[in-house]
């Protein structure tokens, strides 16, 4: 019995061809398109907030504000109010916190023997490695010695390496020239994987009283980055910086503030909520596409039951059982839907590999995506394949022979 | 008795419009008999040809097909019925047009506990029993001309050894000389034994029976014994 519905269903499909081949198109490029797509948004989701999570963990950047001048502001981050004695205090009040680590950062043209290159040169302390995440790959980290002599030593990220030294040599114990000043290279940081201009491989990395003593001649920071000892503790230390800096700045009104706060979770909130929408576009085209290939599974089942009324009626005349008749179409569409999503399964998997592969883009397949773009067309293959067919099989074999 | 009707009646109900196709039809038909009914269309003989063929049910009355009773049968049990006690044999033939002869034959033999090769020695049997050339067994149906497709459905007919063959009109797709051939073809089956129904609006068909029954507005009009047998 059995055998014999298997039989009768590759026969039914492989003897017309092009109706069955019609038919699975419709399902694989329906599944393909809707796994690579949400592939391709998923994977922009996850690479940006690697990305951000790469900066390091549970930050929270301190910059400097606009500063005015009779009402005129000088835009962002203009403000000199920001020193080292702030990172201080904040090191020595704020409760919670893991690290507080201030810098100097300016973009210099950098010289080696026999390459240079135009990057950040941030002044910092040890405590930057734990804000920021960063690991040394070789070599060491300057000391608090060095520190406090204002030594002349350097740290490259992993870029600024390969960008003055390129990928083969040891750069450790050569010098490079920042500012006419020669440092010496003591440590290569750990590459972090980051991209674009505010890249942290790039940098590199010397004492922040040697930076202000060669370079920026003065005790004004950039930037102070907090590190908190935990993500619950972030809202309760982001309070403190506040009330410390606006204590010390003599600031009474909050909204006048010289300086802005800014947190990691933000950051990321705002990339996810830019990513949600890229993932939802996405997911819309998909689901059109989708759409459409579902309509064409259910043009196609409808044409070729209506089509094969005549034998249904015969082979119910001869003698087959309606649940035979029904069974046989059922099994039809199961295996067309089945093979179909199979391959475009496939289809969409490889799409997407070779996506992230020649495009660069990150691509993650999520199996939702594969659940609900299989479900979707096994569903509207079955139900547009077996239903006409079950209705057909209820005729009685006279009218379904007289069928036209 | 294979066949015995007792005051058939059929009403169609369409909407508020009920048409009464047979008024009361009665009779029977021995075994490896081979009787014609004839009439105009409209006269009931299609409906007749339903009933007979356990395609439809009689709204009254009472038919008993080799002993079984039919009228009382439901969907299921009509089809166990056709599969093993009726050949049928249509007018558009109704083969399946992407199968080949052999796979056409065994088509009745589908879900029953026969294996493979017996189907197909049957339906080779059958094939041959019916005048069919063996070069054409792996033919697809559509390649085949008007009379081969006729025999070949006739061979499919006969394949589970039915009780009555049932034919609707075989020769209305066909030529005159294809028609003599078909029509010799079921005489040869009636010499060999087997009950014959013939439904059929043509005289010259209606000829090759041994028996002809005339069927006009729903009531059996006329039913002789064909001259040339008696």
């Amino acid at each position: 019995m059995l055998k014999d519905l298997l039989k009768e269903t590759i026969w039914s499909l492989t003897g017309n061809k092009v109706r069955s081949g019609l038919t699975i198109l419709g399902i694989v490029i329906g599944i393909a398109s809707v796994i690579t797509m949400v592939s391709i948004g998923q994977g922009a989701q996850s690479s940006i907030a690697a990305n951000i999570e790469s900066i390091g963990s549970n930050l929270i950047i301190v910059r400097p504000g606009a500063q005015r001048s009779a009402g005129v502001s000088a835009g962002f981050g203009s403000a000199q109010t920001m020193t080292i004695e702030d990172a201080n205090a904040i090191k020595s009040q704020a409760q919670s916190i893991k690290a507080v680590a201030p810098e100097i950062s300016r973009r210099y043209q950098i010289a080696a023997k026999s390459n240079n290159t135009n990057t950040d040169v941030v002044g910092t302390i040890a405590d930057y490695l734990i804000a920021h995440n960063v690991k040394i790959a070789s070599g060491s980290f300057f000391t608090d010695q060095q520190q406090k002599s204002s030594a002349k030593v350097a740290v490259l990220g992993a870029t600024a390496k390969e960008d003055l030294f390129g990928t083969d040599m040891d750069p450790i114990g050569q010098t490079i020239r920042i500012k006419n000043v020669d440092f010496e290279i003591i440590g290569v940081a750990e590459a972090k994987g980051g991209s674009g201009f505010n890249n942290p491989d790039d940098n590199i990395y010397v004492p922040l009283t040697a930076a202000q003593h060669y370079l920026s001649g003065s005790d004004i920071v950039s930037m102070i980055s907090i590190a908190a000892d935990s993500q619950e503790a972030m809202a309760a230390v982001q309070d403190q910086i506040t009330n410390i800096l606006l204590t010390r700045h003599g600031i009474s009104d909050p909204t006048l503030a010289d300086f802005s706060i800014m947190n990691q979770n933000d950051i990321i909130a705002t990339a996810s909520s830019i990513t949600g929408t890229f993932t939802i576009l996405l997911s819309s085209i998909a689901g059109i596409s989708l759409l459409v290939g579902g309509i064409g599974i259910m043009n196609m089942m409808l044409t070729t039951v209506t089509e094969r009324t005549r034998e249904i009626g015969l082979r119910k005349a001869i003698g087959v059982r309606r649940i035979y008749i029904n069974l046989q179409f059922l099994s039809e569409a199961v295996v067309l839907t089945f093979f179909g999503g199979f391959v475009g399964i496939v289809l969409g998997w490889i799409a997407s590999l070779l996506v992230s592969k020649f495009a660069g883009i990150t691509t993650l397949i999520s199996p939702t995506s594969i659940l609900l773009a299989f479900g979707v067309s096994a569903g509207v293959g079955i139900v547009f394949g077996f239903y006409p067919a079950r209705r057909a099989a209820g005729l009685s074999p006279i009218e379904a022979l007289r069928y036209e | 008795m294979m066949i015995d009707c007792k005051n058939l009646r059929k009403v169609y109900v369409n909407g508020d419009v009920e048409t009464v196709a047979l008024k009361g039809v009665s009779f029977g038909v021995e075994k490896g008999d081979f009787v014609s009914i004839i009439g105009p269309s409209g006269s009931g003989k299609s409906t007749l040809m339903h009933i007979l063929g356990a395609l439809d049910v009689p709204t009254e009355g009472e038919y008993f097909l080799d002993g079984a009773e039919v009228s009382k049968l439901n969907d299921d049990q009509l089809s166990d019925l056709r599969r093993s006690k009726i050949g049928f044999v249509f007018q558009a033939f109704n083969l399946l047009p992407r199968a080949t002869v052999l796979r056409n034959v065994m088509l009745p033999l589908l879900f029953t506990e026969t294996t493979q090769e017996e189907r197909e020695a049957r339906a080779r049997e059958a094939l041959k029993y019916a005048g069919m050339e063996e070069s054409k067994f792996h033919n697809l149906s559509n390649q085949l001309s008007g009379g081969q497709m006729q025999r070949v459905a006739i061979a499919r007919s006969l394949i589970n050894n039915p009780a009555i063959l049932l034919a609707d009109e075989p020769t209305g797709n066909l030529d005159t000389r294809t028609s003599e051939v078909v029509m010799e073809a079921f005489q040869q089956l009636h010499k060999k034994g087997h009950t014959i129904i013939l439904i059929t609006h043509e005289m010259e068909v209606a000829q090759y029976a041994r028996r002809i029954i005339s069927v006009r507005d729903g009531l059996i009009e006329k039913d002789v014994i064909n001259k040339k047998y008696a």
